[in-house]
């Protein structure tokens, strides 16, 4: 597929949580290839594509923040809903004042990503879905700044502003493009939705502040 | 009584800024510095954070819709929980539908049945979104609305204030005087970005009457929500960019460009009119109007 787009977000804040870390969520260092895909698809998807990121370039320079903020401590109960749909009172509204938590949420501060990445038709892709079609929707709504919804950087409430990146526009330079390489850990790729919602993980290298990301779900790509 | 509401979803898609401002008062503590105002150490800017807000909105959709079916808010206060309130939810009991042994939502469309029911229900759900105690992936709702941080516009300054109490919580200690303290910020004018996606509300049946709800909502959030720690709270602005498709016609970080707030001298700022805000309505993008609230 020759098809590939740049695009670059951007935002005040950022939360990539580490799912090691959920309960006070403490972000990962870097945007995770699960989390550009989000904003690749806030912006076009459709279940004939596959949006399959190639390479994260990091920007800025990776800054925590934290904060603090009361949150709820139990999920709305699918028993209670079932019950009250069938004429009983619904008595489970949750009452902050009784269900409060105080999380902390360390966060990354004023990130920016260049996100390069393509996308593969699926078996659902019918007659009418090209890839030049999808790829002119993605380039036509990216430069206009549309969007299916607003994306986001890891939580709703770090919203991502984002601008397409011409083909013969040069690429703005990254913090870390004379730092030496950052092995930055296990990272999650994405989750693999076919087998039960399985997380799937890499270990990204930064490369002068670039990230080369493998497609684990290729054929003949082995997890590392 | 299920509440079936047929009205349209809305169809365009919104971008707006609130300015609001705070004269000696805590808009928002931090239960990490010992409730002093929220601030961004390192610019010394003030922040209120995003679920703060939407609380607010919670509590006046409560307060104003108090009876009305359909515009229940499903995470409330204590304080203004009524029961009355609680007990108008009702759904009727629909003839195809099975019993049902299990809690769990058997599959995506006992799910999206749950969620629909929620969202139908309960103005909160519909608006902010809700994740459900289910693994099914729509038990998870994601409302077209969308609220961030709100920040300050300059770096507040967060005086505190001692203040003593003449009556005392143990016997015996008549002679004692209790001190209490209280942060305040003397002045402080916050902006907010927030988003409506017509995608989202697609899923949700957000209407316009629902949007038309959350502008009045979000005009009057602090009309009621005074208190001692407070101080006034007061909603300067509301700046509403429309656009004519659900896709919108502009990035939306341009549009939030054209708002812009300058302190009008060098001193701090104590109230509003120290400010300048200006919108530049000039050379708008096509499909995109300025509502002014």
């Amino acid at each position: 597929m020759g098809y590939g787009v740049r695009l670059q977000v951007w935002g005040e804040y950022a939360c990539f949580t580490r799912p090691e870390m959920k309960a006070e969520r403490v972000s990962y260092d870097v945007i995770t290839p699960s989390a550009a895909r989000g904003v690749l698809e806030a912006i076009h998807w459709k279940p004939a594509l596959r949006w399959v990121v190639d390479r994260i370039h990091v920007l800025n320079e990776i800054r925590f923040d934290t904060i603090r903020r009361n949150e709820l401590e139990s999920k709305i109960s699918a028993g209670a809903i079932k019950s009250a749909m069938k004429g009983t009172k619904l008595m489970g509204q949750q009452v902050i004042t009784e269900e409060r938590q105080q999380r902390a949420t360390m966060m990354l501060r004023k990130p920016s990503y260049l996100i390069e990445a393509h996308f593969e038709l699926t078996s659902v892709a019918g007659e009418t879905d090209t890839a030049e079609k999808h790829y002119n929707m993605f380039i036509r709504r990216a430069r206009q700044g549309q969007c299916f919804h607003r994306p986001y950087l890891g939580c709703r409430e770090f919203d991502a502003h984002f601008a397409y990146v011409e083909d013969d526009e040069v690429l703005p330079d990254s913090f870390y493009c004379d730092a030496t390489d950052m092995d930055l850990g296990w990272m999650l790729w994405d989750m693999e939705y076919s087998r039960e919602m399985e997380p799937l993980f890499y270990r990204p290298v930064m490369h002068q502040g670039i990230i080369e990301v493998p497609d684990l779900l290729r054929e003949g790509v082995k997890p590392l | 009584m299920t509440n079936e509401r047929t009205h349209q979803p809305i169809e365009k898609r919104y971008d707006f800024t609130i300015l609001f401002d705070v004269t000696n008062g805590n808009p928002n503590g931090d239960p990490d510095a010992g409730n002093l105002p929220r601030m961004d150490a390192e610019t010394g800017h003030g922040i209120v954070t995003d679920v703060c807000l939407k609380r607010k909105i919670r509590n006046y959709v409560e307060i104003v819709k108090r009876e009305e079916l359909g515009f229940g808010i499903y995470v409330t206060e204590g304080a203004v929980l009524n029961e009355q309130h609680r007990q108008a939810y009702y759904a009727l009991r629909k003839e195809d539908e099975a019993k049902a042994a299990k809690l769990e939502p058997k599959d995506k469309d006992e799910a999206r049945k749950l969620t629909q029911w929620m969202s139908d229900n309960f103005y909160d759900v519909r608006t902010f979104g809700a994740v459900m105690s289910t693994k099914v992936n729509c038990g998870q709702v994601r409302g077209p609305v969308q609220f961030t941080f709100a920040r300050s516009v300059d770096p507040i300054f967060a005086s505190e204030v001692t203040i003593t109490r003449q009556a005392v919580t143990q016997e015996g200690q008549e002679k004692e005087r209790e001190m209490g303290r209280k942060h305040i910020v003397p002045y402080g004018l916050y902006r907010m970005n927030g988003f409506v996606s017509a995608h989202l509300a697609d899923k949700t049946n957000f209407t316009e009457e629902d949007l038309q709800l959350l502008w009045e909502a979000i005009v009057n959030m602090f009309e009621h929500d005074r208190s001692a720690s407070r101080g006034e709270m007061t909603v300067r602005k509301l700046v509403i960019f429309e656009h004519q498709s659900a896709l919108g016609q502009a990035p939306a970080h341009q549009l939030f460009e054209r708002i812009t707030v300058q302190k009008i001298h060098d001193q701090p700022a104590r109230s509003y009119q120290d400010y300048q805000v200006s919108i530049e309505r000039d050379s708008l993008p096509e499909g995109v109007t300025i509502i002014e609230r």
